[in-house]
């Protein structure tokens, strides 16, 4: 065991660190979206986007290792990524392995470069974790698609400048079947996005209305009818995803226990405090050697093993129970609170169901990787408007 | 980065299960009483695995700590009922962190080759390791106490007995155990052997002085340990898995259920934590990390944790059968109380992971 780099990741490191060094520092501390292209498009033009896509597109044709050194350079910086993860980290790839070349040519440089935006148009009201349920209905029209329904939850359609849409094709057929994958662009007429206020206060997502929006033929990914097996493609992409949830960590809590007094000493000499930190430790260390032990096998050229499937489903849970109990701690004061803990104990509850449900994820543990049976699906062989 | 255990460490690994495969199979129902399969522990005494991480200089093998991690994950997997850990978890690694080269020379080829069985003596009745509770005295080259329990008391022949000297200092001793009186106690794990053990003027000398040395046994120890529980974790695991794809009820498998299958990804959740804190334990040893106290107290409390629930779940998803005498959960059970106790209980574990991370930010 050790945690060195082999020569040629301390090289790729070195190029990456230094570029970092040079350019981050301008756009330290901007949240915006203006500033978040200006730095896609810098890391574009230096040849750090899409580490890991295809030269032929734009990108460096590097390998899944070069990405997660690049992240944990990039992550020692505040700058603007945010925007572009769910475009780049899922829609764009799923452009690039179903369009055609020339689609290909017109749409991804842009993305790559930071001029336009992706989003993901997938759930609705009645679609979420059976998102093969969705009802968003596409119908032949000439040399294209007539769209009319909505979407739900979709994160950052307000500055988007395309989506990646799942819609329903054929309602007769069950409803893994009847499904097709398009792309369409945000402004085409007919398209409506409304922002839906959280509970924290901020609106990070939104609802997308389809009223007869007219898609040509030519924005159609995949065959008709074959959508879920390209959905399958984006969600991998989304599983792939090595990085940390945002928001108070274990370090933030023990901070606090050694500043905040009980009964005149130090909170972290009470025992049931210690007792709490403990866990947190175990769960937050225990994630972070997780990592490692999947960056290990991305360093071999192998694929992560089951154990990277473990992180969002304790890393979500542990943001809101531990900014929870640092609330706790700070007693009644943590009424008045703003500040850091208050504000991830608002978002913490969506963690738990974006990109994955807790309980998605456990029966995705429980089927994937100890090989229990799925569930009994009751919809599943019936046709979809039956 | 390799954060993942050499080829030559997983090989001695596979090669444990293999062997143990069909040596322990049913070795721990067989030891119930005894405390010890005594054809299991000649047959492992044979194969040098307690010498994994002795050199050989000294008889071992000079396969290294890697190897025998992954040889403790085959042993707790399969419930091995032998005196194993006593020294090759605590005796040898301590000899070679703070012994002598008399006290080498005289006791690490014995704890290779197994002629030598080693027990740790700290425990003084009821209540977490800590200094003040040392009762048990060394004066004039002899060890004065009662130790209880024991671990293996009844049949080694060597303890590592935690004792205070005229002045007061806590301290670790080397104490052959021929003439002191011993008594077998009833172990919550049959097969394991607990014994009660009266030092009277017992001969003994000094391996290492102070209660840190005592935690730097301990956590050694521990790491060594950690990978005997996620073994048996492992096991509990696949038993409750295996059975739920065979039960049924209410018309399909019980693993079909909900309930069931998120109790087992829990479980496998805990297991993955603590297997990933054992890996980095095991290195920050090797490596003589300054946080390696720390990481041996995270991979304790971890390990712990996910034997036991692994184990209290197992019995559930089995039911009724699961809580009979003759289905094996019991014995999954018991080890994984047997492991949580044997170097001090997880609450004390905890107090020590959270005090290195204060005297880290102290620092």
């Amino acid at each position: 065991m050790d945690f060195e780099d082999s020569p040629e990741e301390a090289a790729f490191r070195a190029e990456a660190s230094a570029f970092l060094e040079r350019e981050a520092p301008g756009f330290g501390g901007r949240g915006d979206v203006a500033a978040a292209k200006a730095w896609q498009g810098t890391k574009a033009e230096a040849g750090f986007a899409g580490i890991t896509w295809p030269r032929r597109f734009g990108g460096r044709g590097g390998t899944p290792m070069q990405q997660v050194i690049w992240n944990q350079e990039e992550e020692k910086y505040q700058v603007p990524r945010g925007v572009f993860e769910i475009g780049l980290g899922m829609c764009v790839p799923t452009v690039m392995a179903y369009a055609e070349a020339a689609v290909c040519e017109r749409l991804v440089g842009p993305a790559l470069r930071g001029e336009t935006i992706w989003c993901q148009l997938f759930s609705e009201p009645a679609a979420g974790s059976d998102v093969a349920g969705l009802r968003m209905r596409a119908e032949r029209e000439g040399d294209g698609w007539r769209i009319n329904g909505q979407k739900i939850w979709t994160s950052g359609a307000h500055f988007s400048d395309f989506g990646l849409l799942l819609a329903r094709t054929d309602p007769s057929v069950p409803k893994h079947r009847g499904l097709t994958m398009f792309f369409v662009e945000m402004g085409s007429p007919g398209i409506e996005v409304r922002r839906i206020r959280q509970i924290s206060g901020e609106s990070n997502f939104n609802e997308v209305f389809f009223t007869n929006v007219w898609v040509p033929d030519g924005q159609r990914l995949g065959e008709v009818g074959d959508g879920w097996r390209v959905a399958l493609t984006t969600l991998m992409h989304e599983r792939l995803a090595i990085g940390s949830l945002p928001g108070p960590d274990f370090e933030d809590l023990l901070t606090l226990a050694q500043e905040i007094a009980i009964e005149g000493a130090p909170a972290i000499g009470n025992a049931a405090v210690r007792e709490r930190l403990a866990d947190w430790y175990v769960q937050s260390q225990g994630l972070e050697y997780t990592k490692w032990r999947a960056i290990t096998a991305l360093s071999r050229g192998q694929m992560p093993g089951p154990e990277a499937s473990i992180y969002k489903l304790v890393s979500a849970r542990k943001i809101q129970d531990l900014s929870g109990f640092a609330l706790d701690l700070l007693g009644e004061a943590g009424l008045a609170a703003g500040g850091r803990f208050a504000e991830a104990w608002l978002q913490s509850p969506g963690g738990r169901i974006a990109g994955g449900t807790d309980e998605i994820l456990r029966n995705i543990i429980a089927e994937r990787v100890l090989g229990l049976p799925g569930d009994i699906r009751l919809d599943r062989d019936k046709p979809f408007n039956a | 980065m390799n954060f993942a255990f050499s080829e030559v460490a997983v090989q001695a690994g596979e090669a444990a299960r293999e062997v143990l495969r069909e040596a322990a199979s049913g070795a721990a129902r067989r030891a119930f009483g005894a405390g010890v399969d005594a054809a299991l522990w000649a047959r492992v005494r044979g194969l040098g695995w307690l010498g994994a991480a002795i050199p050989e200089a000294f008889g071992g093998s000079s396969l290294g700590e890697e190897g025998l991690c992954l040889i403790a994950e085959a042993l707790g997997e399969s419930l091995a009922p032998v005196p194993f850990a006593g020294g090759a978890y605590v005796a040898a690694p301590a000899l070679l962190r703070f012994g002598s080269a008399a006290q080498q020379a005289r006791w690490l080829p014995g704890i290779a080759d197994g002629s030598v069985a080693a027990a740790w003596a700290l425990s003084e009745g009821p209540g977490a390791p800590e200094a003040r509770a040392v009762g048990t005295v060394f004066r004039d080259g002899a060890l004065t106490g009662v130790k209880w329990p024991v671990v293996d008391g009844t049949l080694a022949q060597l303890a590592l007995v935690v004792a205070r000297d005229g002045a007061g200092e806590v301290g670790v001793y080397l104490a052959p155990l021929e003439g002191v009186s011993r008594e077998a106690l009833a172990g919550l794990d049959p097969s394991r052997g607990v014994a009660r053990l009266a030092f009277e003027r017992a001969p003994a000398e000094l391996l290492a002085s102070g209660w840190s040395a005592v935690e730097a046994v301990l956590a050694r120890a521990a790491v060594f340990v950690a990978f005997e529980q996620l073994g048996g974790a492992h096991r509990a695991l696949m038993m409750a898995r295996d059975y739920a794809l065979e039960r049924q009820a209410f018309g399909r498998k019980i693993g079909s259920f909900q309930a069931v299958k998120h109790k087992l990804a829990d479980v496998y959740v805990a297991i993955e934590l603590a297997r990933s804190h054992a890996f980095y334990a095991v290195w920050a040893m090797m490596a003589e990390a300054p946080d390696f106290l720390r990481a041996a107290a995270a991979a304790r409390v971890a390990a712990t944790r996910a034997f036991e629930m692994a184990a209290a779940e197992t019995i559930q998803v089995h039911g009724g059968m699961g809580f009979t005498w003759d289905s094996d959960c019991h014995l999954f059970y018991r080890r994984s109380k047997h492991l949580a106790l044997c170097l001090g209980g997880i609450g004390y574990w905890k107090d020590i992971l959270v005090r290195t991370l204060e005297q880290r930010n102290a620092a």
